[in-house]
């Protein structure tokens, strides 16, 4: 790897590393809401939540691209307030990254705090447990392996991401090239020994993270979250 | 003084219960469904609203209103100085026996807390547990532990919904017998759900009495349960 695209994987890390703890601290909570609240309208919050999930990259980037530039209120806003446009910059993809990764943190820890015992739930409530304390001494010590599952999704689900990359950060080095984009410029110069190598670190990278979470959930035999 | 009101659906199942008890120690009787365990869920501030759980009505400990849905007061479960220890212990798995009783304590200082858990145990008969996980202990161990961690942020109203049923005969007689000079002690009202007779019987108390979620009697436990008695002593001469 040359000095461009280590810079372009140093990026990627960067870019996933703060998406993921962005989206823990949405993450934690909003599951907590959807995991043990009552109402019809988490129904619709959860539908918006997962739409990252089945609406194409392109089309989140795009939408977002439009949101964040110089045409929308809510783009001038923001550019006067960090004096640039967010279109076109690192901080701009770490917002896309983090809508776009936020299905992939919320549904395993929906998952795992739904199947944490209503029994426990209320036996913590009864002794005087808010929703913070329910949430840190309770939900997540219990569902510690869907908390892991959710980092290395997000991780991995933006370290991977392109078309939404594409979009709203274009192909900037060092601000907004990452190493997806790498890999299609490697590719579109038919430099196919690059583009191994390029992909052999992407593909490495899940391969260790989902053995990660596999090798967690296994470990004692069973993959119940608590007896 | 626990004063009630309330009516709750859930699903084809009506309770409709209203009543005054005036005795520290009350048992409610009723045979499995009557609706037990939903009034006593209800009265430590659980299931109150939410799609499907319509309620209605008020709850009032010593004049002190905990819920009133005419008025839109419904105090949260753990600010209602209320405890409820259920017929599964639901002990923290994650956590040592003694961890789950200081989990209602976290406004004591370390050393008050060791105190508070070393005596709640020990009223239990449960003091060499405390370093036990819940996995380890045997199902009348953890009814033991459950409740120490419900008398150990010391509540104004203990409700026990079937909570000695894996003690035998002998233990449980003995258990509750320190219990309730505890809870005499300590001016805390009780309230026991029971389908068992013989525990209905065994303590001279008020006895309210469901059948499918309505009161059918209240009154002293030779009273109400007069025909129970019968029951019981027939069998036992039969057998």
């Amino acid at each position: 790897m040359n000095e461009m695209d280590w810079q372009a994987f140093a990026l990627s890390l960067r870019l996933a590393t703060v998406t993921t703890a962005i989206l823990l601290v949405i993450a934690v909570p909003l599951a907590a809401l959807l995991a043990l609240g009552r109402g019809r309208w988490l129904a619709a919050l959860e539908a918006l939540a997962t739409l990252p999930m089945v609406l194409p990259p392109t089309v989140l980037g795009f939408f977002l691209l439009v949101l964040l530039g110089p045409r929308t209120a809510v783009g001038r806003g923001i550019s006067a307030l960090l004096g640039h446009p967010l279109a076109f910059s690192f901080s701009g993809l770490v917002v896309g990254s983090v809508i776009y990764s936020l299905p992939f943190a919320l549904q395993p820890l929906v998952a795992g705090f739904s199947s944490v015992d209503s029994a426990l739930v209320d036996a913590a409530r009864l002794l005087g447990a808010g929703p913070v304390r329910l949430v840190t001494s309770i939900l997540l010590p219990l569902a510690r392996r869907s908390l892991l599952a959710a980092v290395v999704l997000s991780f991995l689900h933006t370290i991977g991401e392109f078309g939404v990359v594409l979009m709203l950060g274009g192909d900037i080095p060092g601000s907004t090239r990452t190493l997806s984009i790498v890999l299609y410029n490697q590719v579109e110069n038919f430099d196919y020994a690059a583009a191994n190598r390029t992909a052999a670190i992407l593909l490495g990278m899940s391969v260790l993270a989902l053995a990660l979470i596999y090798s967690k959930t296994q470990r004692r035999g069973s993959a119940r979250e608590q007896p | 003084m626990l004063e009630f009101s309330l009516d709750a659906r859930r699903g084809s199942f009506h309770l409709e219960v209203e009543c005054a008890f005036a005795s520290d120690w009350t048992v409610v009787f009723g045979p499995s469904g009557s609706g037990k365990s939903t009034l006593l869920r209800l009265l430590a501030g659980l299931d109150f609203s939410g799609p499907g759980h319509p309620t209605c009505g008020r709850i009032a400990l010593d004049k002190r209103a905990l819920t009133d849905t005419e008025t839109g007061l419904h105090l949260a479960p753990g600010r209602r100085h209320t405890a409820l220890v259920a017929q599964q212990p639901a002990l923290f798995p994650h956590l040592s026996v003694a961890a789950n009783v200081a989990y209602g304590l976290p406004f004591l200082d370390r050393m008050e807390r060791i105190e508070v858990i070393e005596s709640a145990l020990e009223l239990v008969g449960a003091k060499g547990l405390s370093s036990r996980r819940p996995q380890d202990l045997s199902g009348g161990e953890a009814q033991r532990v459950a409740l120490a961690r419900a008398l150990a942020p010391a509540p104004r109203l203990l409700l026990l919904d079937e909570p000695f049923s894996a003690l035998d005969g002998r233990a449980s007689d003995a258990l509750l017998e320190r219990l309730q000079l505890w809870l005499r002690e300590n001016h805390v009202q009780a309230v026991m759900a029971t389908h068992d007779a013989t525990d209905a019987l065994a303590t001279s108390a008020e006895v309210l009495l469901l059948r499918e979620g309505r009161q059918a009697a209240l009154g002293p436990a030779a009273e109400v349960l007069a025909a129970e008695r019968e029951r019981i002593a027939l069998r036992l001469k039969n057998s």
